[in-house]
């Protein structure tokens, strides 16, 4: 009993790409921390350049838009991780906590 | 001189409007200046407006085809209206009378308005008044008729609240525009309805157009919106409200205005477009039964008046009256005939009810009059000239135009109006006499101290009585001079012997009757007033007529009003505009309490509608239509 050989298919990574995508927006949601959340930002945007990625290869494998547009996601995330952390930084020196639910001053 | 003053007619509205721009701008400060640039652009205007005459009545081709010269005033597509001067015989003879009988009126002006703080402003409004008045007479478009129409109308309220710190003259101005107005819509409707149907608004192609024209109903509908103008300005029945209180501005603007000229506009414009009305028999039956009624009520509610000048607006009511009914039973030349000579007889009176106002300090009551002959002879005289020329006594000019009318009458065939009109003249004499034996003749009032006025205003009233003498004798049945030069179809030949002899006897009968209740001590007067005591009251409250209008006033208009009030308060205010300000704040209020501040319930909301896009999407709507139905632009 061998178990059949299946070709690792563009459904695949899709699969992957959501289940990825769905851990970073559950911990977007709901982790307090916001670190964290900046850490599950960083999964879901890695879920979608996986998606761009396997695109790009199964379904125009001659061009290279999904891997040039993965660069550049990843070198718009490093920029945001960069304001973020320092955006965080600034209020836990404000605030002595970076708890999101005490972060409400932006309502009316 | 005479081919220019043809060619250039309107110049002689120019001058007094020329006048008006230089009394106001420049020699305000300077009444007596300002007085003389009024008389001057008048007299000036008065040479051309001969001139202009000599040259019309000496060319009978202008009868039927009248001079027109005209220039575009605006078009567009669909549009075109011309302004223009139109002389015939009939508007020049309204030329001579306004520009002569105005510069009287203008020189007496000088005496009676000397010393008021508002001298040169006076004299202002006169010459834009007489301007206007000019314009309006030899326009040769309707529209530009009615400019001026309007343009007079103006100018009487300017001059009739002249004395604006009396409530009464501001009342009587506001009066006297808002009745004119109301009549003036019905008039600009007929002119819209005139356009529309003719294309065309000019007097000449108008006359060309109307008769034979099939719809009579329509043509019917025209003439009685059209004669709606004229019942307001000329003061019919029931319009006619306003022009006895009009007598709260200055006695010249009496004279002038509501007596000599402007309220003869409106017999004026019936006269002008009388092929309109001829073509329907219906309308010429209006316009001949309000004039005849107009004549008849009028005179009746002048028995019973008290002030003076007051008596003498329901005689001018009364005689335009006369006026109409000419024209309703066809004759322009009697109309015009009456128009003509009524000019001068009513300026007269009016001017020396002015002399006498002056020398009494504005006492108007007749009853507080009385023997006024012995001070102020030229005054009375003269007076009683007009008062005999207004009853129609031979061989006064008011004698052969009334003659004139109450035999067209009877010619065409109205024999009811006939003897309406008949009675009407016996009223007339009665009225007049009364209020001059009561004035002038009869014991003194030792609280009077009456002096004869200067001669800067008897001089005029003296021309004023020559010229009432004299200016019937060119219509006379044996010289019918007027009535060949300015008609409507054929000429009228032949004198009416019976007419002559029973208007002239009832006129007769009108000064006897009233020299014998009025010459003397008032004992017959008072009981005869005891006797007829309802009648008397009817009379003295004018049937009642501006109660009628206040009451109706009050119930309808106020009440319109009371309820659009509410109206407004309630509904507009109250549920509209309160109503999107209360929904505003509302829907902020609940809408802010979404706004929490949380930065991941935010993240949730927008994941959310992220999927409900999907999920639309999904489902096959098309990017392009669903980002339509977010507010996006195709």
């Amino acid at each position: 009993m061998s178990n059949p050989v299946v070709a690792v298919g563009l459904n695949h990574f899709i699969v992957l790409s959501a289940l990825l995508f769905a851990v970073g927006l559950f911990g977007v949601l709901t982790k307090r921390n916001a670190v964290a959340v900046l850490i599950c930002i960083e999964l879901m945007l890695n879920a979608v350049n996986l998606n761009l990625v396997a695109v790009n290869k199964f379904i125009t494998p001659t061009a290279f838009i999904g891997q040039v547009f993965a660069v550049f996601v990843i070198t718009v995330a490093a920029a945001e991780v960069g304001v973020g952390l320092a955006i965080i930084i600034a209020i836990y020196r404000n605030r002595l906590t970076v708890n999101l639910d005490e972060f409400d001053w932006l309502k009316w | 001189m005479v081919e220019f003053a043809m060619y250039h007619a309107w110049i002689i509205p120019l001058l007094p409007a020329l006048a008006f721009l230089g009394i106001s701008l420049l020699t305000r400060p300077w009444p007596r200046l300002s007085a003389y640039l009024a008389c001057g652009s008048m007299l000036v205007g008065f040479v051309f407006a001969a001139s202009a005459a000599v040259g019309v009545f000496t060319d009978p081709e202008l009868i039927e085809k009248p001079l027109v010269y005209a220039v575009r005033w605006f078009s567009m597509p669909g549009l075109f209206i011309e302004a223009g001067v139109q002389l015939d015989p009939t508007s020049t003879m309204m030329l001579v009378m306004v520009t002569l009988v105005g510069s009287l009126i203008f020189i007496y002006s000088i005496g009676y308005m000397h010393g008021d703080k508002g001298e040169s402003t006076f004299f202002a409004y006169l010459s834009l008044f007489a301007s206007m008045m000019l314009g309006l007479v030899i326009s040769s478009n309707l529209l530009e008729m009615f400019l001026f129409w309007e343009g007079v109308g103006l100018c009487s309220y300017l001059l009739i609240g002249f004395w604006w710190h009396k409530i009464s003259a501001r009342e009587a101005a506001k009066k006297a525009f808002v009745t004119c107005r109301v009549a003036d819509f019905g008039l600009l409707l007929g002119l819209i309805s005139l356009y529309l149907v003719f294309g065309t608004l000019n007097i000449v192609e108008l006359a060309e157009k109307i008769p034979g024209f099939p719809n009579t109903g329509l043509l019917l509908l025209l003439a009685v919106l059209v004669f709606l103008g004229p019942i307001g300005k000329s003061g019919q029945f029931p319009l006619h409200v306003w022009l006895p209180d009009a007598m709260e501005g200055p006695t010249p603007v009496s004279a002038l205005i509501h007596a000599a000229t402007m309220v003869v506009a409106g017999v004026y414009l019936v006269g002008r477009v009388l092929f309109l009305f001829a073509e329907v028999p219906a309308a010429m039956e209006m316009v001949a039964v309000v004039g005849g009624f107009t004549a008849f009520f009028a005179a009746t509610i002048a028995i019973a008046q008290r002030e003076i000048k007051r008596i003498l607006a329901y005689s001018t009511i009364s005689q335009i009256g006369y006026m109409m009914l000419a024209l309703g039973v066809g004759s322009l030349s009697a109309s015009m005939f009456h128009l003509w000579t009524h000019a001068y007889f009513k300026a007269l009176l009016f001017l020396a009810a002015g002399s006498v106002l002056h020398a009494l300090h504005d006492r108007a009551d007749v009853w507080e009059m009385g023997g006024l002959v012995r001070k102020m002879p030229i005054t009375t005289w003269t007076f009683v000239i007009a008062s005999a020329a207004i009853a129609g006594i031979p061989p006064l000019s008011g004698f052969w135009s009334k003659d004139e009318i109450l035999a067209m009458t009877l010619a065409d065939g109205h024999p009811v109006l006939f003897l309406l009109a008949s009675f009407t003249a016996f009223l007339t004499a009665f009225y007049m006499w009364r209020l001059t034996f009561l004035a002038f003749f009869g014991p003194e009032n030792p609280e009077n101290h009456p002096h004869e006025s200067p001669p800067v205003m008897t001089v005029p009233l003296m021309l004023l009585a020559f010229f009432s003498v004299v200016v019937g004798w060119v219509g006379t049945p044996w010289w019918p001079f007027f009535g060949e030069w300015i008609r409507f179809g054929e000429v009228h030949h032949g004198a009416n012997y019976l007419v002559m002899v029973s208007s002239t006897l009832l006129g007769v009968a009108g000064i006897l009757l009233a020299w014998y209740i009025y010459h003397d001590d008032r004992t017959r007067a008072y009981a005869l007033a005891e006797r007829f005591k309802p009648v008397y009251k009817l009379l003295w409250h004018k049937y009642y007529i501006d109660e009628l209008y206040l009451w109706f006033n009050h119930t309808f208009i106020d009440g319109a009003a009371k309820l659009l009030y509410l109206f407004d308060i309630y509904i507009v205010d109250g549920v509209i505009v309160n109503g999107i300000g209360f929904l505003t704040r509302f829907s902020g209020a609940v809408l802010r309490l979404g706004q929490t501040g949380q930065l991941q319930t935010y993240a949730l909301v927008f994941f959310l509608g992220v999927l409900m896009l999907a999920v639309l999407l999904a489902l096959g709507g098309s990017p392009a239509g669903l980002l339509t139905l977010l507010g996006g632009v195709k």
